[in-house]
């Protein structure tokens, strides 16, 4: 018969939250924010085809942070539970709020029951109809969920990247400045500048005709933002 | 929300990117009818959308369909739409039992962009052709009982720079046309219509006439397809496929075509 040592329930999640912060501040960053037409999302990633930020939906986008592993499993979930709710129901009955319950959900249920947590953060956002539509969801790796407001930076240096925002951020920013802004910030904690080929931005246009708000803005389109 | 795709599978290997193969595992009585049986009566009473066609021209490949669903001899609809766009690149014409078509649609551009959104990348335009094909072989039982599906599908190749379109039959056969194909009862008279009528290179004027004059052709010969009307303003559908996406033409284009040849038909 295996020996199994015991250990305090206290002791075991606060090794489990250490363990996951860890391996989240090791990561870079990913900012979330508000701008004129809708939410952006903005990370730096060398990586031109390993995305942290992605479509979720017609109106809902994702965006992680961590073990890319990990929260690329929670983009692919969260696509398959969206897709069959829209085909199922209608297409307006997705909802970031049911998502994001169940990103919690799942997150709680991996960081009490399994062998590791999971190493990520992640972001859900959502636009709909005017302004006061968009909501972003910050939802931990132990699956405790924010409702955010106007921005949220999560990842690395999270708290310097959020002290930073609070300095600059001004409601309905145009998407080159809120872009700008954005990889300003991104940048401050070491005081580097980030290149265009290293950005990765998608955005939600609560303008765009398209039934699908999400965009991706490719490099040449940021690098003219940054530019201007 | 649905519990079994959430907690996560962490012992897949390689996510399936197929939104007809998670249904079939998470939702299995959304695909249940698939394998039912139906009664030939039943099947007679069933809505069937009729003629639709497509044809390449120089920018690309346009399809088009009219606007009749018939149930026997009962005309049930005057304004059924049998022309879609699949994705950006892309369009489906469906003739056939319309309940299955207009649902067959539904699942074929979820399929798509399914796949779109999980990989990061659009299937090839043969990719989605395939998948196509899958999804009417699928509907073989219910074909073998009356209801057939049988589409045609348009895209743009962007690989090829050209547009490409596709016929099927109902048991999946996949074909791939270089100039005209029309599907569904008026298909006949359709086809005769657009051999005189199609060359090389139509401008896009040109290639909308020529689909409409199909389309009237089709419905004087065949009752259960549905003619152009100028005064209900019930007009053709068109979508258009090009290297800059699938858009539908707009109503003012396919009336001006419309115009043109009862003008010339008196």
């Amino acid at each position: 018969m295996s020996f199994m040592p015991y250990v305090a329930p206290e002791q075991m999640m606060k090794d489990r939250s250490e363990y996951a912060h860890k391996g989240i501040a090791r990561g870079r960053s990913v900012i979330g924010l508000e701008y004129g037409d809708g939410l952006l999302f903005i990370a730096e990633n060398p990586s031109a085809t390993l995305h942290k930020i992605s479509e979720i939906y017609d109106h809902i986008a994702f965006a992680g942070v961590g073990k890319y592993s990990e929260f690329e499993d929670l983009r692919i979930a969260g696509i398959r539970l969206a897709d069959l709710r829209g085909f199922s129901y209608g297409r307006e009955d997705v909802k970031a709020r049911d998502l994001a319950n169940a990103y919690s959900q799942a997150l709680s249920n991996i960081f009490t029951q399994q062998m590791k947590p999971y190493e990520v953060e992640i972001l859900v956002g959502e636009v709909d109809g005017d302004a006061s539509g968009t909501a972003i969801y910050h939802i931990l790796f132990d699956g405790s969920v924010t409702d955010e407001h106007e921005f949220v930076a999560i990842g690395g240096h999270a708290d310097d990247l959020m002290e930073s925002l609070r300095g600059r951020f001004t409601a309905g920013w145009d998407l080159a400045t809120a872009v700008k802004t954005a990889v300003e910030v991104l940048g401050s904690p070491e005081s580097r500048t980030i290149e265009a080929d290293a950005i990765e931005a998608g955005v939600l246009d609560r303008t765009r005709s398209h039934r699908r708000k999400f965009r991706r803005l490719e490099e040449p389109e940021i690098a003219g933002l940054l530019a201007g | 929300m649905t519990d079994h795709i959430l907690p996560l599978s962490g012992a897949s290997f390689g996510a399936n990117p197929s939104f007809v193969d998670l249904l079939r595992d998470a939702r299995p009585e959304a695909l249940a009818h698939l394998h039912q049986t139906v009664t030939a009566e039943a099947a007679a009473g069933v809505a069937h959308g009729t003629t639709v066609l497509g044809l390449i021209y120089a920018d690309g490949v346009l399809v088009a369909g009219d606007r009749r669903a018939t149930a026997g001899y009962t005309i049930a609809d005057e304004t059924m739409r049998k022309v879609f766009s699949a994705d950006d690149y892309s369009a489906i014409a469906i003739a056939g039992a319309a309940g299955m078509a207009v649902e067959m649609v539904r699942l074929f551009q979820l399929e798509l962009e399914h796949y779109e959104k999980l990989t990061g990348d659009r299937l090839s335009l043969e990719g989605k052709a395939n998948r196509l094909a899958q999804l009417i072989r699928q509907n073989f039982p219910l074909a073998m009982q009356g209801l057939v599906v049988v589409p045609l599908f348009g895209g743009f190749d962007e690989r090829r720079d050209a547009g490409r379109l596709f016929y099927y039959d109902a048991t999946g056969g996949r074909w791939e046309e270089d100039d005209y194909q029309a599907t569904g009862s008026g298909s006949q008279p359709a086809k005769n219509s657009l051999k005189k009528r199609w060359r090389e290179g139509l401008t896009r004027r040109e290639a909308i006439e020529v689909a409409v004059e199909a389309l009237l052709d089709a419905s004087e010969d065949d009752v259960a397809t549905g003619g152009p009307s100028v005064h209900r303003r019930i007009f053709p559908l068109a979508l258009a496929v090009t290297a800059s996406g699938a858009d539908e033409v707009p109503e003012a284009e396919v009336e001006a075509a419309v115009d043109a040849i009862l003008e010339v038909r008196g």
